[in-house]
């Protein structure tokens, strides 16, 4: 079977239902949202720094990261059917997924078929992607989340708002209460202990793992030449559903492909350090088809396309697909940390969202998120596979809806400033115009800025001062002398 | 060597007395400096907001202005940014002009091996590095390393100091709640380090801190750092 022919774009949960800085405004005003992640990613990121510093071939790891993506996204179809090849020989079932719902059909019927009302879940980008969840349960199937932070937020009824920390948002005095109010088991006693917050949740999830006959999980790499899959986790819950239940269904974004076994050695080193800050992550589960007697005996991959062979056709935002979603770029961006994940709309928050998400839903449909980034940097700087993120935002810009006022004032400007002549009158103007009202300002606060502009400058003056044209000009200081 | 300066729409316009700065420390060190008037804006405001078709009339303009000087000297790094980094992939026969372009701390650091320009400015200063300055040029701490042979001056350090202040151009009117909180942020910082002038290579950043500073009327001047270096003490 080959490679399907994709749709031009995603669905699923990569969707802003609202525009980026409408969706931030309740976050920046949380002050306890604020506190905690700017507890949370200090804390993260300055752990991530001090292991990386440890390595003296970091940049050299991170070349090879580099490269290694953009050659499996130059020969992705090849690499996608040798995959197929080798899982099947191994014994498990290849699917393929256009979109999200086509996935969700695949585990739904999958997870029907073996007989199953239940599934336990490994912490998986993918399927909330593709909003399987929802889907198990208008089929009647109860997805139960495994991961501890990923059950805080199915618990809370609510989204995960950071690639690697899903409730990231949250406290601990808050998941107690979260626990306290939503989960049967739990302890009338609870303290707010880290320790005692696992405790509860493992008791809560062990009866979970021993019963259920179906897993689903996503996967952090699928390699090509072995058909293996490898999933990294720091918990070890994730290898419970891996090894525990009879029916394993791992949901695969086609980008996950990694060309040999070898490769793993280059990405085994990046993704700890850059996620956790941890130099070795605690468990890292490899599966290859089906062992007889050992492990799950009915093993499947959906494959899902959803948008990324939209994204792949487009060489300058292609990089993106590189990601190995280790959350680094979330947790070093000044945007993310004000505004926290859900403004971003999309299971893809932080920069990587703002530059994947729009790609595969189409940039019209995602519109304000190339824009929600001061182009700072900091989210490149730390990315282990070099995605030149800032990069891709500016390409995005290119293709985004504009708004008519915008256009026509920057068609303006451009007009005025491509000519010296009209760009020197237009200085003179400018500064001529606000000659009087700066010299009254000056006269009667000593300063030459604005405080109270009308809109659209409200924008700029509702937190600083607008400084007034000088009065004069730098060209006609130097045509002075 | 001919050296040109390219003063850049904001600093022109609203920021005179960075370009004047520029033009005497040059002249202090002996260089002379060519303003060629034809010169508008380096188009980085329409190519980051998305319009890269209204910036290409500008990138070919500095192209024409500029391409015959040995170096052309920016006192803004966003700007200098723009043209080292985009212009080459933008409009590749802009490669070679860009490569001459610096920024004033490169200039005088790299091209005329200066660290010493003979400055006095007896203040509590502290230093923002700004985004394009550090992660796009790298300027390192080549401004700090001027800074640090200035007489009389006092330096503190900013906390924090590698955290982007919010500006973003358009970023700033386009997210203006997550922008006024990383601007709050920053004048938190600075104001902690108890330094009387805020120094920086970028008046665009320093017109939103600075507005910010203005606007809790904390008395903290917001300065692009080559007025310091222009400061002799002797005149003031
Ligand atoms: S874009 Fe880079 S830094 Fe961000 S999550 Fe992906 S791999 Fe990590």
């Amino acid at each position: 079977m080959s490679h399907p022919v994709a749709p031009a774009t995603g669905s699923g949960r990569i969707r802003t239902p609202l525009p980026f800085p409408t969706a931030a405004k309740p976050a920046v005003a949380d002050t306890q949202l604020r506190a905690n992640l700017h507890r949370a990613t200090r804390t993260i990121r300055a752990k991530r720094a001090r292991v990386v510093d440890e390595v003296p071939d970091w940049e050299a790891l991170r070349d090879a990261g580099s490269a290694i993506k953009a050659d499996v996204q130059r020969r992705l179809p090849e690499l996608l059917e040798q995959f197929e090849a080798s899982a099947t020989a191994a014994g498990a079932t290849v699917h393929w997924a256009r979109d999200a719902a086509e996935a969700c059909r695949i585990v739904v019927a999958l997870t029907r078929a073996a007989g199953a009302d239940e599934v336990v879940k490994v912490k998986s980008m993918a399927t909330q992607e593709i909003e399987l969840n929802e889907a198990l349960e208008a089929a009647g199937i109860a997805a139960y989340e495994t991961d501890l932070a990923e059950l805080i937020v199915q618990l809370g009824e609510d989204t995960p708002s950071h690639i690697l920390v899903p409730a990231i948002h949250y406290n601990r005095a808050q998941i107690r209460e979260i626990f306290q109010r939503r989960m049967s088991d739990a302890p009338a006693d609870l303290s707010d202990e880290p320790a005692a917050l696992a405790e509860a949740a493992r008791v809560h999830l062990r009866r979970r793992f021993l019963s259920a006959r179906v897993a689903v999980s996503g996967a952090n790499f699928a390699v090509a030449d072995t058909g293996t899959l490898v999933v990294v986790e720091s918990e070890g819950n994730g290898r419970m559903c891996l090894t525990l239940p009879e029916t394993l269904i791992s949901v695969v974004g086609v980008e996950k492909l990694l060309p040999t076994f070898t490769d793993l050695e280059v990405f085994l080193q990046l993704l700890p350090r850059s996620s956790t800050g941890e130099r070795m992550n605690p468990y890292t589960s490899m599966w290859t088809g089906v062992t007889p007697g050992d492990g799950p005996q009915d093993v499947h991959v959906v494959l899902v396309d959803n948008g990324r062979s939209a994204v792949l056709a487009d060489p300058v935002g292609r990089p993106a697909l590189s990601c190995i979603r280790c959350s680094a770029c979330l947790n070093v961006c000044p945007v993310y940390e004000r505004a926290g994940g859900h403004a971003y709309g999309s299971v893809y928050p932080g920069p990587i969202g703002a530059i994947l998400s729009p790609q595969l839903t189409g940039v019209a449909d995602n519109a304000s998120l190339p824009y929600a980034s001061t182009l700072c940097g900091a989210c490149y700087d730390v990315c282990p596979v070099k995605i030149n993120i800032p990069e891709i935002l500016v390409h995005l810009r290119q293709q985004a809806p504009h708004p008519p006022a915008e256009r026509a004032t920057m068609r303006v400007l451009s007009w005025v400033m491509r000519s010296p002549r009209r760009w020197a009158v237009a200085l003179r103007l400018a500064r001529a115009g606000a000659g009087p009202l700066g010299a009254y300002r000056e006269r009667r606060t000593g300063a030459r800025t604005l405080r109270r502009l009308p809109w659209p400058a409200s924008a700029w003056t509702r937190s600083r001062d607008l400084p007034l044209p000088a009065p004069q000009t730098f060209r006609e200081w130097w045509g002075k002398q | 060597m001919r050296i040109a300066l390219f003063i850049t729409c904001v600093n022109d316009l609203a920021f005179p007395a960075t370009g004047i700065a520029v033009t005497r420390i040059l002249r202090r060190l002996g260089h002379t400096v060519d303003f060629p008037a034809d010169q508008t804006c380096c188009g980085q405001m329409h190519a980051n907001t998305g319009y890269r078709a209204e910036a290409m009339p500008m990138v070919r303009n500095y192209v024409d202005v500029f391409d015959s000087y040995d170096a052309i000297v920016v006192p803004s790094g966003s700007c200098t940014a723009m043209i080292r980094d985009q212009y080459p992939r933008l409009h590749p026969p802009a490669t070679s002009v860009a490569a001459r372009t610096y920024e004033l701390s490169e200039l005088l650091v790299d091209v005329l091996g200066v660290t010493d320009v003979g400055a006095e400015f007896p203040e509590t200063v502290t230093y923002h590095p700004t985004c394009h300055g550090l992660r796009m040029l790298r300027l390192g701490d080549r401004p700090l390393t001027l800074l640090r042979q200035v007489r009389g001056i006092k330096l503190v350090e900013l906390g924090d100091a590698e955290e982007c202040c919010g500006f973003g151009g358009t970023f700033a009117l386009k997210n203006p709640d997550v922008s006024t909180a990383m601007l709050t942020d920053k004048c938190a910082r600075v104001r902690d380090t108890g330094a009387r002038v805020l120094a920086a290579a970028d008046n665009s950043c320093l017109a939103h801190i600075g507005g910010g500073l203005d606007r809790h009327r904390s008395g903290v001047r917001a300065v692009h750092y080559a007025e310091i270096l222009a400061e002799t003490g002797a005149t003031s």
